[in-house]
């Protein structure tokens, strides 16, 4: 019995992995060599012509930083775009998740209500991403709700226009994604603090530690792992941020492109004009770009000090 | 000395519940900004469009069905029949991701074949690749094949989920003891036999959560489906969603549009509402190891 063990049911191994596999290499691998490949050819359809696949080397990236006529590289200008919207709403999110779960897994400070708190900030991560969107839209517009309680309590006579101005643009998409995973950060964050030995907080508390104390020399220390963790797949995640600002701008990251993201911009090149060439570029980039910003992230979170 | 230390101690307990006080205002605080624009949702989905445009309502005005009624029958925008067809691909790429994930994770749990490291390897790290890498190469692979405006293409990569096979994986470290699938194969049952009939009870709780979680990220999915359905009738929601923003804004009945949008997110509202708790659960179990 035992003998046979090894030998008749390995096959199983590969058997039940095999489907993943599969569909992993069809619809996945596949996809992302042909993008790589399209990268170096022309391809894509104007008007009702198809004008390529040709060839051309390196000529869809040297024209992806080839800057236009007021001297602005698009993919540049998109880069800093996405990692702004990032940064705004990624950096209050990490922070405020970051207090959230001491204050929620305090002995001290024994917060009551705990699971409503986590059920109301958790909400938002389940909402779909567009229809979210679509509803700080109606409610941020000039006749929507916001400007209405504006103008109602006197605090300007004409409507604000939300979607004219940059900074406001920008703050809504970052207030929206801060909303999305503050509390999903926190529920993560909080399960990592609870893995940490509880016996190191009792002997920093009998020590005279104060609460400071325990948090930058015990707490913050052992939170690291989940902490580079949280901010490497947030990160990930914002890079490919599409849904948000896609919606709230109709697709045009207004104004003046100054909240147009990556992934937006990979969008207009799959749309209409089918442009697969230059959207293999754009998508090597992006991917490009991950990569270097999570090794950054990675290698200055993990310095040893 | 003792009056030192109580008056000490006294002076800890009001600096304690001061700082209660204001954790206790910053959650209420969040809590509100979290709610509020769903609260504004669901009261101007009571609204009629004049109402909307006639100034601000804290409460609800009664009008709720006449807008579900409107929103319903809308001649543009057939809800009904978005409802459907994401609840169709939602349900169908749950179902694949989470039986594939737990059959692949099993794969490599329960046997023991040379492959089998690298390829737990291999799945751990294409798990850091964004997806959307891949998009442009899929997007031409199914306009080149005509298989756009089909459902199969959405649902079929569900199939490779390198997140909630980690997840699985996770679990069954934890609850799987291989002496059950050594005396099933003394009973004589079959390994396929023994996964579904055995082990795939013993992963409720996983398969549950897993359930739910990719059936509301496929039922948020917007990137992929919006470049690949184009056909009106095969529309999911998300996509009507962002055709209401594209549409004469000025001319729409704002009561439809929010109805329209409080259609959108009820299913995964009211699932929510239901399971929070063990939600809740769910988001660390597989992600964060002790």
């Amino acid at each position: 019995m035992k003998k046979q063990k090894g030998v008749s049911y390995a096959k199983w191994g590969y058997i039940f992995v095999a489907p993943f596999i599969v569909a992993y290499l069809i619809f996945t691998f596949y996809p992302q060599m042909l993008t790589i490949y399209n990268s170096f050819f022309e391809n894509y359809r104007d008007g009702l012509n198809q004008v390529g696949p040709n060839f051309v080397g390196f000529d869809n990236y040297v024209k992806l930083f080839t800057p236009d006529k007021n001297g602005v590289i698009d993919i540049l200008k998109y880069t800093g775009n996405t990692l702004i919207l990032w940064l705004l709403g990624a950096v209050p999110q990490i922070l405020v998740a970051l207090l959230l779960a001491i204050f929620f897994t305090s002995y001290r400070l024994n917060i009551k209500g705990q699971q409503f708190f986590k059920t109301v900030i958790y909400m938002p991560n389940l909402i779909m991403a567009s229809a979210f969107s679509m509803l700080f839209f109606t409610l941020f517009s000039n006749v929507g709700p916001v400007n209405q309680l504006i103008q109602a309590w006197g605090w300007s006579d004409v409507p604000i226009d939300f979607f004219a101005r940059k900074f406001t643009v920008r703050g809504l998409i970052s207030l929206m994604n801060f909303l999305m995973w503050f509390g999903n950060t926190t529920i993560l964050l909080m399960a990592g603090i609870m893995g940490i030995d509880q016996d190191l907080f009792e002997a920093a508390n009998l020590d005279g530690a104060s609460a400071t104390q325990t948090f930058f020399k015990i707490t913050l220390p052992l939170l690291k792992p989940i902490l580079v963790y949280t901010i490497i797949t947030a990160m990930i995640g914002g890079l490919q941020m599409f849904d948000v600002p896609q919606v709230l701008t109709n697709g045009a990251g207004t104004p003046n492109r100054t909240s147009m993201t990556l992934i937006m911009y990979l969008n207009n090149y799959l749309g209409k004009s089918k442009n697969y060439g230059m959207a293999g570029a754009v998508s090597v980039i992006i991917f490009i770009i991950t990569g270097i910003l999570s090794l950054v992230v990675y290698r200055s979170l993990n310095r040893k000090d | 000395m003792e009056n030192i230390n109580t008056s000490d101690s006294r002076r800890g307990q009001i600096r304690l519940s001061v700082a209660r006080v204001l954790v206790y205002i910053l959650l209420i605080f969040l809590s509100i900004l979290c709610l509020f624009s769903f609260y504004m949702l669901i009261i101007n989905a009571t609204r009629t469009n004049a109402q909307l445009q006639g100034g601000f309502a804290a409460l609800p005005q009664g009008h709720f069905l006449e807008n579900l009624k409107n929103a319903w029958t809308d001649a543009s925008i057939n809800i009904p029949r978005g409802l459907l067809n994401s609840f169709f691909v939602s349900a169908s790429t749950a179902i694949l991701t989470t039986y594939f994930s737990a059959l692949t994770a099993y794969g490599i749990h329960a046997y023991n074949f040379r492959l089998k490291k690298f390829l737990f390897a291999f799945i751990m790290a294409i798990m850091v690749i964004p997806t959307q890498v891949s998009a442009a190469g899929f997007v031409q692979i199914c306009y080149k094949f005509h298989i756009t405006n089909k459902y199969w293409p959405l649902i079929l990569p569900g199939i490779a989920a390198p997140v909630v096979f980690f997840y699985m994986k996770q679990y069954m470290e934890s609850v799987l003891p291989m002496e059950i699938v050594e005396a099933a194969r003394v009973d004589g049952s079959g390994e396929f036999r023994t996964f579904n009939t055995i082990i795939l009870p013993m992963l409720k709780p996983a398969l549950a959560v897993q359930l739910i979680f990719s059936f509301v990220q496929s039922w948020n999915n917007y990137f992929l489906p919006s470049l690949l359905l184009t056909k009106a009738e095969m529309k999911t929601v998300p996509i009507m969603i962002a055709q209401l923003r594209s549409a004469d804004y000025s001319k729409f009945d704002m009561g439809k549009v929010y109805m329209f949008i409080l259609l959108a997110i009820l299913p995964v509202l009211i699932v929510y509402i239901f399971l929070s708790k063990s939600i809740i659960k769910g988001v660390t179990a597989g992600s964060v190891k002790g």
